[in-house]
């Protein structure tokens, strides 16, 4: 009762490592609320499957293992959530901010009227006052121990939110892949191991979508584990301006990023977005070119070691967090840089 | 054989613009500086509707908003597109809606205009990019869904089956799944067609009761008895029954804490110029520091 649980995420029967960077935050809430670890792991062929999480610090793993729950489909695995939650009453659940984490969430949130919050780029534990009407209709403060801030940009990244939901439960967040640490707590943690007669969790008339097709591809860049990120925004100014990035890139060994503003202009494919709702870098060196650093950017890339910032602007604010600002325009910038990086490394 | 379909859409202060008038020097939000927009993604859920009644001819598309009036600005828009009737969720009670309570509201509403065979809406809106208004509305009115649509494959009425393109992480898929249900649709599908120029012409004065000025209402009164279409639905919380716990802030669990402007940790930072000694010097600190190369 009142435990942390994670919905942890799996491609065929492999936990996906979003769900181990939850399992590691979520090892710390619960140590500050000196409670347990829970986590959920649903799909088809799962023999051995806690072998993968427990080492995080779980201390019980809910596992349902039938067919039909691989792929992933929304309804039974909303069914199996709920059901679970009702039994055991979380105070806490986090799930990954990946297309199922966003698919279930607001179900199981709505199935249970609990608050659901996206994209958090932090979780904290701390305390809430609130005003609230007492029986004669008074305000009174009422104060609330130990709830889960749910912290996040919000109105296109110019604030951030700080979100408590003080009387529902579970409280739940969503949470991008990278943005959280994944760490092993111990190789030889011990837990107990669940595995549920699914048919009484999900009545079989939830098996109402079949999955067709489905084609999983492997990433084709390494952008999270890159070591230098050359990164463009919309001082880039076009598809070709994108060129001369992936040539810097190919001389640096780096891999190449982009904001949402450059993806959304259509000059670079979607999947190479950095910030709160792509992917978030912790490069040694990121170079940032034509970037002028919206919060949701920034979210996704202010842990990098070393930030050279390549901005006609000045008073871009990605040059407040910048180690090296260049003054100039990209188009004038990179291709120096390339040359001057040709000449001198030999 | 036809359709019936609604559409979900959304005003939006436009969030991807935002120019550094959007902050009050106190900090907070200055909506006025925001123009507001039709959601992206819900154009190319409109999209895929005008699409499926192109495919179905008879078929009708409702699109339905919550909102302050002047979001009926959205519905002139949809119907200028193709679209055939519009709802707008307008009441007091409703502000400080979280996800939960606007899903709520929007699920009563459906439930309002009666039968439906597909509710579309866009994956996301702008203002808040949380993807859960869909699946909250599905979950509420007891029906499945398809999230992250790119396209609609096929729709076979006498099987009640629709089967559809959607992305997942890394991917995509193609999944069938039963009529009645909740589409959300991606950005990177088709983009919707433009305005038709004849149905501007004809629905430009289309306006909902809340948007009237007491002068104007009765030079609308007699407009509508002539065009009953003119005449956009509006709608209260106790139009569509709503239960007063679960609208509004009252219906939210979600509760604001906190919310505080972005003050960056200003680093110390050395400013060069684009010049050719600057980034030649730049280059060769950084290479005998090993920090590239």
């Amino acid at each position: 009762m009142n435990n942390v649980f994670v919905y942890c995420e799996i491609e065929g029967t492999t936990v996906k490592d979003v769900a181990l960077e939850l399992l590691t935050k979520g090892r710390k809430l619960a140590n500050t609320l000196g409670v347990q670890l829970e986590c959920i792991i649903a799909g088809s062929g799962l023999n051995g499957v806690e072998n993968q999480v427990i080492k995080y610090g779980v201390d019980k793993v809910h596992i349902f293992d039938a067919e039909g729950l691989f792929p992933y489909t929304s309804n039974p695995h909303t069914a199996l959530v709920v059901n679970l939650f009702k039994e055991e009453k979380p105070q806490i659940c986090l799930m990954g901010a990946t297309v199922i984490g966003r698919d279930l969430g607001p179900r199981v949130s709505s199935a249970l009227f609990s608050g659901l919050t996206a994209d958090c780029t932090e979780l904290e534990i701390g305390d809430f006052d609130m005003k609230v009407k007492n029986e004669a209709g008074e305000l009174v403060n009422k104060h609330y121990e130990q709830q889960l801030y749910q912290i996040r940009p919000a109105f296109g990244g110019n604030i951030v939110a700080t979100i408590v939901n003080p009387e529902h439960r579970p409280q739940m967040a969503t949470v991008r892949e990278g943005v959280m640490k994944k760490e092993v707590l111990d190789e030889n943690y011990k837990a107990e191991v669940i595995r549920h007669d699914v048919a009484k969790y999900v009545p079989e008339t939830e098996y109402v979508v079949k999955v067709l097709d489905r084609h999983v591809e492997q990433a084709k860049h390494n952008l999270k584990g890159a070591s230098i990120v050359v990164a463009g925004g919309y001082g880039v100014g076009s598809k070709e301006g994108f060129n001369m990035l992936f040539e810097l890139a190919k001389e640096l060994h780096a891999e190449v990023g982009a904001s949402r503003a450059a993806v959304d202009a259509g000059w670079i494919d979607h999947d190479r977005q950095i910030g709160q709702t792509g992917v978030t870098v912790r490069p040694k060196v990121y170079i940032a070119c034509g970037i002028s650093g919206q919060i949701q950017h920034i979210a996704g890339m202010q842990d990098a070691g070393i930030i050279i910032s390549v901005n006609s602007d000045p008073d871009a604010p990605i040059n407040t967090i910048a180690d090296y600002v260049i003054n100039g325009t990209v188009e004038e910038v990179v291709p120096k840089l390339i040359k001057y990086y040709k000449e001198n490394n030999k | 054989m036809s359709l019936k379909i609604v559409v979900l859409a959304k005003q939006v202060p436009d969030t991807h613009n935002v120019g550094p008038d959007a902050m009050t020097p106190e900090g907070t939000i200055n909506r006025s500086a925001l123009p507001a927009v039709f959601n992206p993604e819900d154009l190319n859920a409109l999209e895929q509707a005008l699409r499926l009644k192109e495919q179905f001819p008879g078929s009708t598309i409702s699109v339905v908003t919550m909102g302050l009036p002047k979001s009926a600005e959205v519905i002139r828009e949809a119907l200028y597109r193709g679209a055939d009737k519009g709802y707008v969720v307008t009441d007091r009670p409703l502000g400080g809606a979280d996800t939960l309570a606007t899903s709520y509201t929007l699920a009563q509403a459906i439930k309002k205009i009666g039968e439906f065979d597909i509710i579309l809406g866009g994956r996301q809106a702008i203002d808040g990019d949380t993807a859960q208004v869909g699946p909250q509305i599905a979950e509420k009115l007891g029906l499945t869904q398809v999230t992250y649509a790119e396209e609609i494959i096929s729709l076979d009425e006498a099987a009640k089956k629709i089967v559809i393109k959607r992305h997942i992480d890394g991917g995509v898929e193609t999944v069938e799944a039963p009529l009645p249900l909740v589409v959300t649709v991606n950005g990177s599908a088709a983009p919707c067609r433009p305005r038709n120029a004849k149905r501007v012409m004809k629905y430009k004065k289309a306006t909902v009761a809340a948007e009237r000025s007491a002068e104007e209402q009765e030079a609308y009164a007699e407009l509508i008895a002539r065009k009953p279409y003119l005449d956009i639905t509006q709608w209260g919380a106790a139009d569509i029954d709503c239960d007063p716990k679960q609208i509004g802030k009252a219906g939210s669990p979600t509760n604001v804490k906190a919310v505080k402007n972005i003050v960056f940790k200003a680093k110390e930072s050395r400013t060069l110029t684009g010049s050719d000694e600057d980034i030649n010097n730049l280059i060769v600190e950084l290479i005998n520091e090993k920090i590239i190369g």
